[in-house]
């Protein structure tokens, strides 16, 4: 059994690559989800903002099973995935990406609208009033003027996509060498009373946590400084 | 080149603000047409309305014959396809681009026609050159001093060949050497710019040195149009003539009249005063004499051969940028000359003499 090989680095590569996937789709449409909270008034707002507020608040049972719902074999969604890819999506490692961008998105969508608010209005303005699209402003001004914030906020979403445990085993379960990621072989190591692959795992997630965590606190405190 | 613009907009008010309306009509053609009034008047709401960043409840804006917005037929042109040439009140430079990049941004973004566009180098180091910026074109924003800066956000936006320009308070913060430039470069810009310039101030000083056309404004109206020289000399109201700082106003009763001789009498403080005819007023009218400051003369109360002077008791004398600032009975000021000054120091009362040109007479009602 793979489990039983306390150097197995699986795990550590999946979360990884898990992780960088999450946070690539999360940053992306994340940040296009803040840019419409910060800069548009519509009808629901306040109810859009309270549903992407949602997962911060509700178990990770819960959240596993609306997954399940929405993207198990007999969900349209879910058969849909099935037709294109050949494949099943729950209980694969392209489910724990799900799982992990669900754990992270809300933060980074949380965090990232202050952020573009900050932007100081007036150099919008003055690129639109020189003739500007929208998109163009955005892609020009905002976005560089929001980089540092943002770039410290994909760090945060980075570990905390690193993190996700319970969705994960909800959607993706627990299949050694395929979906186990790196929270969910500690759970696996420490159940059967493997000490020291779970010593050794849980510091390394603490390590490049804080190691990702360190220099973004570092800017987001400082504010993205563009004087 | 010209703009025509009614706007009516409505803010309800609530626990923290007054409602307030604005509500203008006007024209402006090529020139500087400044509106002046105090914060809060509605003056840079006018601007945004013009730029596309507000929208007016009602009215329409017409620039060149082009509708950018009518709340008839529901028109509303998006600012970037407006051509208003904005310069906001700390300049809004980009800080992540070169001078010379923001310049590009702006030629880049514009809707140029094809000339244009393949003579968009030359124009943005013409720019730079006129700007005096050539040198600081590889700066950041952050780099240039405030006159730079200033020079750099109106480059940029002339490099997008607006046809409107609009100014909010540009000059606010900069020292009085700076302002002095800048209302260089500004009528510089005047001369190569064939399109109305809209500028927004509460700085009268910035208003007498720079408009062509004055609109004055309070409480979202204006309360006074016309060329520079007939709002300023003559304000329609005693209100006006008092916020504009630099009249004395004083209560007086038409005694006289004779379009003849091109004469009238005033009675002012129970003393004489001459002065030309006054059209649209009859004899036995109550109002207010209003003349400016500048224009009276602080005698001593021996001086001899003296016509058309106020006797009046002398409350107190403060410094003031231009000498000493006086100040009488009945809320009436005068400035003079440090020398001036120590020939009358000490006086309890002195006379004033009222140049009867300088007679201004407001009617009351």
């Amino acid at each position: 059994m793979a489990t039983s090989d306390p150097l197995d680095w699986f795990p550590l590569w999946l979360s990884l690559r898990v992780a960088s996937i999450a946070t690539l789709l999360v940053v992306i449409a994340g940040t296009f989800a803040a840019y419409l909270l910060s800069h548009k008034t519509f009808r629901g707002k306040n109810l859009i903002d309270s549903l992407i507020t949602l997962p911060l608040v509700l178990p990770p049972t819960v959240l596993g099973y609306y997954l399940l719902v929405l993207i198990g074999r007999a969900s349209p969604l879910g058969r849909l995935y099935e037709i294109l890819f050949g494949q099943p999506l729950v209980f694969t490692w392209q489910a724990a990406v799900i799982a992990a961008m669900l754990h992270s998105a809300p933060l980074f969508i949380k965090a990232a609208r202050p952020v573009l608010e900050a932007v100081d209005y007036r150099y919008e303005w003055a690129a639109r009033s020189l003739g500007a699209s929208e998109w163009s402003t955005f892609w020009r001004i905002t976005l560089p003027l929001s980089r540092q914030g943002l770039g410290s906020l994909a760090a945060l979403t980075f570990a905390r996509s690193l993190g996700d445990f319970g969705v994960t085993i909800m959607v993706a379960g627990n299949i050694p060498g395929r979906t186990q990621t790196l929270s969910v072989a500690i759970y696996d190591a420490v159940e059967s009373g493997n000490g020291r692959l779970a010593r050794v795992l849980v510091l390394i997630v603490s390590g490049v946590a804080l190691a990702l965590l360190w220099p973004a606190a570092h800017v987001l405190r400082t504010g993205r400084s563009h004087t | 080149m010209s703009i025509e613009a009614r706007l009516i907009k409505r803010f309800p008010g609530d626990r923290e603000s007054e409602p307030f309306e604005l509500n203008v009509r006007f024209q402006a053609g090529p020139g500087i047409t400044v509106l002046l009034g105090p914060s809060g008047a509605g003056k840079t709401l006018t601007l945004n309305c013009l730029a596309g960043f507000a929208r007016p409840d009602d009215g329409r804006i017409l620039v060149n014959n082009e509708l950018y917005f009518d709340a008839g037929t529901n028109v509303y042109l998006p600012p970037q396809r407006r051509r208003c040439g904005y310069i906001f009140q700390d300049h809004a430079l980009f800080p992540h681009m070169t001078i010379r990049e923001n310049l590009r941004f702006a030629a880049a973004v514009a809707p140029l026609d094809k000339a244009g566009r393949l003579n968009r180098h030359r124009r943005i180091n013409e720019l730079l050159e006129t700007f005096e910026l050539s040198d600081l074109a590889a700066r950041k924003p952050a780099q240039l001093s405030g006159g730079q800066k200033q020079r750099a956000a109106l480059a940029r936006v002339l490099a997008g060949e607006p046809r409107v320009l609009l100014l909010d308070e540009p000059t606010r913060g900069l020292e009085a050497r700076l302002r002095r430039a800048f209302y260089e470069v500004i009528r510089k810009t005047r001369e190569r710019l064939n399109a109305p310039l809209l500028l927004v101030t509460h700085d009268l000083e910035e208003c007498f040195e720079l408009a062509d056309t004055v609109f004055l404004m309070a409480r979202g109206h204006f309360l006074q149009s016309g060329p520079r020289e007939a709002v300023l000399a003559r304000p329609a109201t005693t209100d006006l003539a008092r916020s504009l700082g630099v009249y004395n106003v004083i209560e007086a009763e038409i005694s006289a009249l004779d379009p003849a001789r091109n004469t009238s009498h005033l009675r002012v403080l129970n003393q004489d005063i001459d002065g030309p005819y006054l059209p649209g007023h009859l004899i036995g009218d109550r109002g207010f004499l209003c003349v400016r400051q500048a224009e009276m003369k602080v005698l001593s109360p021996y001086a001899s051969g003296v016509q058309n002077q106020l006797t009046l008791r002398v409350l107190g004398s403060s410094p003031s940028s231009h000498g000493v600032r006086l100040t009488f009975e009945h809320d009436v000021v005068a400035i003079i000359s440090e020398r001036e000054y120590d020939k009358l120091r000490g006086a309890d009362t002195l006379r004033i003499e009222v140049p009867r040109s300088a007679v201004y007479f407001i009617g009351n009602g």
